[in-house]
């Protein structure tokens, strides 16, 4: 795996050069992907990229002959639903992975009903089995306050914490433990639970986005989508997000996606009812702003 | 006398790392990968005991030799294999199977000669840990 990188890398009292170290890694790729492809989230995006750079400081550490023990790498994000918890998750795994923390650089996502049983005995093999899966990658428990009901002393989610808890602390080169949830609801979780608390060194907190970030964002799952809006479109748009932010239930980039769902249903139908005529493929790709406009929050 | 019976039992036990290397491999494969022991090393004791369920969706070989490790653990005198299963249509059969702990002494097989009709001899194998019952075989 070492590099023969020049300055002697690998002897005790030698050099380390970190740009062969970056480059062998490939992880600038994926640091620069997330840049580009994920907009706003500004905080998360430097937290990734320290956690990047402890870890090749760490490798370049191990490669001298320094002292290197593997850091608790175990995360929490919290953040309001739709904020890309899941998406920087993916690419967590994908940083680690090429890092060398994790074997196989997978990300298995899990919520409360696939780690707690529902009878006396299923939660133990139900959590292990899931923990075996994850090995090797990432765990990622979407919505971990669920799994701590205090209303019901005998809740068997407990019984999950517990076998997780031993695995975070004996088995940390085996996976990374990310637990996902809405701000406030984990910080109640967390009280309940300081020994998880205490196991997790990173608590990435992920930002609501701004208007403009949604605009960017409602953009890039068009053109991911191949289809585009017209100058009317691209007016209505920009008058309907700040009218859905004001909406309750408001879920970010989710409702971004719910909205451009709900535009291309309505653009269907409008093209569909123009039977009998030839369709371009610039009418097939243009969304325009009734289309939108069509909206309840326009009402 | 060694039995000999799946995959590398005819070279030195395995080593842990070596374990560790074909359940990896079985993986890559998609393979699923399951434990099991006995012990009754007759040849024809196809169905062993199982060590909990065969492990779908395994990714990486970790969790799978947590598995081999408490079993051989709980059942360290007698034997103990790694199966592979493959669920590809056309195979669905064990691909892949291996001895990853045997007893320290393993007394061998007896062979029987049944005379039958006719100068006919019917021939009989039983191992001579058998006569014990099950579970003090190999006290």
């Amino acid at each position: 795996m070492s590099t023969a990188a020049p300055g002697g890398a690998g002897e005790q009292g030698g050099s380390v050069d970190l740009r062969a170290l970056l480059a062998d890694s490939q992880v600038v790729e994926v640091l620069e992907e997330l840049d580009r492809e994920l907009i706003g989230l500004k905080p998360v995006k430097a937290r990734v990229r320290e956690i990047a750079a402890l870890l090749l400081i760490e490798r370049a550490r191990k490669q001298i002959g320094l002292a290197a023990g593997s850091p608790s790498l175990h995360m929490s994000f919290t953040g309001n639903p739709g904020t890309g918890k899941t998406t920087v998750a993916l690419r967590m795994a994908q940083i680690l992975h090429r890092l060398g923390y994790v074997r196989k650089g997978h990300l298995v996502a899990v919520t409360r009903d696939d780690l707690v049983g529902q009878y006396i005995g299923h939660t133990a093999p139900k959590t292990k089995e899931v923990l075996k899966k994850a090995m090797g990658g990432v765990l990622f428990i979407d919505e971990a306050y669920y799994l701590f009901r205090p209303e019901n002393e005998r809740d068997y989610g407990q019984e999950a914490i517990e076998i997780l808890l031993q695995v975070m602390e004996n088995q940390r080169d085996d996976l990374v433990v990310i637990l996902a949830g809405y701000a406030d609801r984990m910080q109640t979780f967390f009280r309940s639970n300081p020994g998880l608390s205490s196991r997790i060194a990173h608590h990435l907190d992920f930002p609501d986005y701004s208007a403009v970030e949604l605009e960017q964002i409602a953009l890039a799952m068009l053109q991911q989508m191949q289809y585009r809006l017209s100058p009317a479109g691209l007016a209505a748009l920009h008058e309907y997000i700040p009218l859905r932010m004001a909406q309750p239930h408001f879920a970010n980039a989710r409702s971004m996606r719910n909205a451009l769902d709900r535009a291309r249903l309505r653009q269907a139908n409008r093209l569909f009812a123009l039977q009998g005529m030839q369709l371009s493929r610039e009418e097939l790709m243009t969304i325009e702003g009734e289309d939108l406009r069509a909206s309840r929050v326009f009402s | 006398m060694r039995i000999t019976q799946g995959t590398f039992s005819f070279l030195p036990d395995l080593s842990d790392a070596e374990i560790r290397a074909q359940i990896d491999y079985a993986l890559a494969q998609g393979w699923a990968i399951s434990v099991e022991y006995t012990d009754d090393p007759h040849p024809r004791n196809y169905y062993w005991e199982m060590w909990g369920n065969p492990m779908f969706d395994l990714k990486d070989a970790a969790g799978a030799m947590q598995e081999v490790l408490a079993c051989r653990k709980a059942h360290s005198a007698i034997y103990v294999r790694v199966n592979a299963l493959d669920s590809t249509r056309g195979f669905e059969t064990t691909r892949l199977s291996f001895i990853v702990n045997r007893p320290k002494h393993e007394p061998g097989f007896s062979l029987t000669r049944q005379e039958g009709e006719g100068r006919n001899v019917r021939y009989t194998i039983g191992s001579y840990a058998t006569a014990a019952p099950e579970g003090r075989r190999y006290d």
